[in-house]
């Protein structure tokens, strides 16, 4: 992915749309309205008024750290043949939303990126975004194998460590996430126990007593 | 500021909604009692308020916690261990978690549907053990009450003639599913029973009201969509406001206890959260049911000339014999459930097996049984899913590929893929002993921002906690190791960080601040959850427990608070009340 397509990829939210244009730069924040937030599901009235406050916020990451954080989440998830990449589950905006909503991830994320732009600048005198695609693999193969990664890597370990942590939650829990993981619930069905054919696999059955006591639904 | 009045007279004032008020309140009001309910949370209606079936992807946080929410964001519970403005402090040196609901229903609307008669030794622990105390009840007086408790709300299990894990009334359970069924092969081989799981859920219809399970594992969600599974809200209360019997008062934080010169309960004084005035309502019975700490609490703070030292607290008991379960747990991979086949297997939420307590203490080094809960398997993804995969990918060859550990892109995605549903885990939730010198008292330096004085906590857990917990985890250990899994979490447990004993109040189960007895000296409440010191006061919620069992205590709550509110029924009847 160039870096025009992946820009196009920024700022367009899971959340409502105008919450997340909001605040891009200091000087606009007077001027933002943030209409209410809205949920599908259940909140009280004191979450309601947090979640104001957070979509209120301005961004937290820049415009060249969000187009970091984008290259490395799909370099951590890219499309394959089963589903898409992690900026075609718009990783990116829920990784900006999370450490709004979790303060504790602000620090080690700004920093992470500032030392991996460090790390591309002495080695190849660009920051992280604007390496070649073979550069920037080049970096993170330095820091993705936590036990082969030479010890004065670990900083850069550490801060790739969270950001898989945080493109997979990111990617799994979206619609085509869940799709490629295969998770088959969240809807009415009867359970009837385990399949058949998967008894079969692992030689295993119910017993007597529990065929005999247990709820069971025909077909 | 004035102190508003209200001027309807009710027959009874309830404090708190969940398992104890709301059957006081349910059976109260279909007697034709007129009934005041004050909750000091927000409304709530399981009708309108609704997180079952959604998807994680509804969530802008994908379900992870929250301060509101600290079971996640989907969680029906509002509320938990961070209160804003109430404030609670410990004496140094010791721990308590406290987890405070703030709504209608309380945390019945998400806990676990585990509902567990006590045995008739549970009654009566000190004539086995020489420990704490027996209560002023036995489980004969209790039986008739857990069966109508039964059928009135619904509970799957089975009969298993276990003499310390009764019998009940029991709707067919779901089968187990696969890693359940790796589970009991392995504690067969450790000698651990293991039983169908006893949950509050309804497999089979039991009444026009309510439908049937079907099946989301979604009951801390509550169950909106068929109220299949027990909250005090689906089942008790709106049933209840039904009768026209019933007003609730929401955000309404109770102040104290009213008392005339009798020294006799006459109403509750109260904050309304939403317009921070003043308010007293009144009746001719008072029913605690705040939750353990807040209960005592209100007590502790409810002081006049004839209760001087709080009320119903003549014996200077209230607030302590303070206990929590016990617990430890331990969590794993089952390497043969990679590259699972997928389907659904959701089931009900929560276990469909469990394993009751199934030694004998006597050959043992610690006095008190525990009872082991289970999970694992293909579960709906949300924050956190896959977290942590760098410790796990170089550990197994993925479709007989060794890699490295770590790593990224397509490779990683099939990482992902090999290990979900492959998890596995295992609690214990034990009996403590409670103790005297375990307690909340009044911290005489700090109020609320209500200007209510809270609760200093001072708690510690002796050695018979601490040596049940080990016991815990050898147990765990030998288990995940007969099915051949892998600990992944749990498995470093020692002296020094007490078996990995979870600090008191975590487990939720709080209990004993205001115990049952016989004798006034060492008891706050008669037989009857009647305060020994004031017949028109009752507690109906944990506090009143003599001692917990081994047994998540909803189910003895429920029995209790129907029990002691026939009891008042009778009462008034005969005009003592």
């Amino acid at each position: 992915m160039n870096r025009r397509e992946t820009l196009k990829l920024l700022g367009v939210g899971a959340l409502s749309g105008t919450a997340l244009v909001a605040g891009c730069k200091p000087e606009d924040k007077k001027e933002v309205k943030t209409a209410d937030p809205e949920f599908t599901y259940d909140r009280a009235k004191e979450e309601l008024m947090r979640e104001k406050e957070l979509l209120a916020q301005e961004k937290f990451f820049s415009e060249a750290e969000m187009l970091t954080i984008t290259i490395l989440a799909d370099i951590i998830i890219p499309k394959d043949e089963v589903s898409g990449s992690a900026s075609e589950a718009k990783v990116p905006d829920f990784i900006e939303f999370i450490v709004k909503d979790m303060p504790s991830h602000q620090v080690p994320m700004r920093g992470g990126l500032r030392w991996l732009d460090i790390q591309c600048l002495n080695r190849f005198e660009k920051p992280f975004r604007e390496c070649s695609d073979k550069q920037q693999i080049e970096l993170i193969d330095m820091i993705a194998y936590p036990n082969k990664a030479k010890p004065e890597m670990s900083q850069g370990v550490a801060f790739f460590n969270r950001m898989r942590n945080l493109v997979a939650s990111g990617f799994y829990t979206s619609e085509m996430g869940v799709a490629d993981i295969g998770y088959a619930g969240n809807t009415p069905n009867q359970w009837n126990g385990v399949p058949e054919e998967v008894l079969k696999q692992y030689k295993v059955a119910y017993t007597e007593k529990e065929l005999k006591e247990c709820v069971k639904f025909d077909g | 500021m004035q102190i508003k009045k209200q001027t309807k007279k009710y027959d009874v004032v309830i404090v708190g909604s969940g398992a104890g008020g709301g059957m006081a309140a349910y059976t109260l009001a279909n007697a034709g009692l007129k009934v005041c309910l004050l909750e000091a949370g927000a409304m709530y209606d399981p009708q309108k308020n609704i997180t079952q079936l959604k998807n994680p992807w509804e969530s802008p946080r994908r379900g992870a916690s929250t301060k509101f929410r600290p079971f996640g964001d989907f969680d029906a519970c509002y509320y938990g261990w961070d209160v804003e403005g109430e404030p609670y402090t410990k004496a140094p040196g010791t721990e308590w978690d406290w987890w405070r609901a703030r709504m209608l229903g309380g945390r019945t609307n998400h806990w676990g549907r585990i509902s567990l008669r006590f045995g008739p030794k549970d009654f009566k622990r000190k004539s086995v053990d020489g420990l704490g105390e027996d209560w002023p009840i036995s489980y004969d007086d209790i039986k008739p009450f857990y069966d109508r408790v039964d059928k009135l709300i619904g509970i799957f299990g089975t009969n298993e003639g276990l003499e310390d894990h009764p019998d009940g009334f029991f709707l067919p359970p779901p089968k187990p599913r696969l890693h359940e069924l790796f589970i009991k092969k392995a504690a067969g081989v450790s000698g651990v029973k293991v039983i169908p799981s006893r949950l509050s859920i309804l497999t089979k219809k039991i009444n026009d009201d309510r439908g049937v399970c079907f099946y989301c594992g979604q009951c801390n969600r509550n169950c909106s969509m068929a109220k299949a599974d027990f909250s005090s809200t689906n089942v008790l209360i709106y049933p209840a406001l039904a009768t026209g019997n019933i007003d609730i008062v929401a955000n309404a934080m109770a102040r104290e206890v009213l008392t005339n010169e009798e020294g006799l309960a006459i109403g509750v004084s109260y904050i309304n959260k939403d317009d921070m005035m003043e308010y007293q309502v009144m009746g001719r019975t008072v029913i605690l049911a705040a939750s353990a700490c807040e209960t005592s609490r209100l007590l502790l703070n409810s002081k006049s000339k004839r209760h001087p030292n709080g009320l119903a607290n003549s014996s200077g008991v209230v607030g302590r014999y303070l206990h929590d379960s016990t617990g430890a747990a331990m969590g794993g991979v089952l390497p043969q459930l990679f590259d699972r086949k997928r389907y659904n297997e959701d089931g009900v939420g929560g276990m469909h097996i469990y394993s009751p307590w199934w030694l004998d203490n006597k050959k043992l080094d610690f006095p008190r049984g525990y009872h082991i809960e289970y999970w694992g398997g293909m579960s709906q993804p949300a924050y956190g899913f896959g977290g942590g995969i760098e410790g796990l990918n170089g550990k197994f060859a993925v479709r007989g590929v060794q890699k490295e550990a770590g790593g990224y892109g397509k490779s990683l995605k099939e990482d992902y893929r090999y290990f979900y549903g492959a998890s596995v885990g295992m609690a214990g939730r034990g009996e403590a002993i409670p103790l005297y010198d375990n307690r909340c008292e009044i911290d005489p330096n700090v109020v609320d921002k209500f200007g209510i004085p809270v609760l200093k906590f001072n708690v510690k857990w002796s050695e018979h906690e601490i040596l049940q917990a080990k016991h815990m985890k050898e147990t765990f250990d030998e288990m995940m190791h007969n099915m051949g899994a892998v600990v992944t979490w749990g498995g470093d447990y020692n002296k020094e960080n007490n078996y990995g004993l979870e600090s008191p109040g975590k487990i939720i189960h709080e209990a004993g601040t205001a115990r049952m007895g016989n004798s006034p000296k060492t008891s706050a409440l008669n037989k009857y959850n009647q305060a020994h010191d004031c017949k028109n006061l009752f507690v109906v919620d944990g506090a009143a427990f003599t001692s917990q069992a081994d047994k998540n205590i909803t189910w003895t709550i429920l029995a209790l608070s129907m029990r002691a509110s026939e009891y008042i029924i009778a009462e008034m009847k005969k005009q003592n009340l």
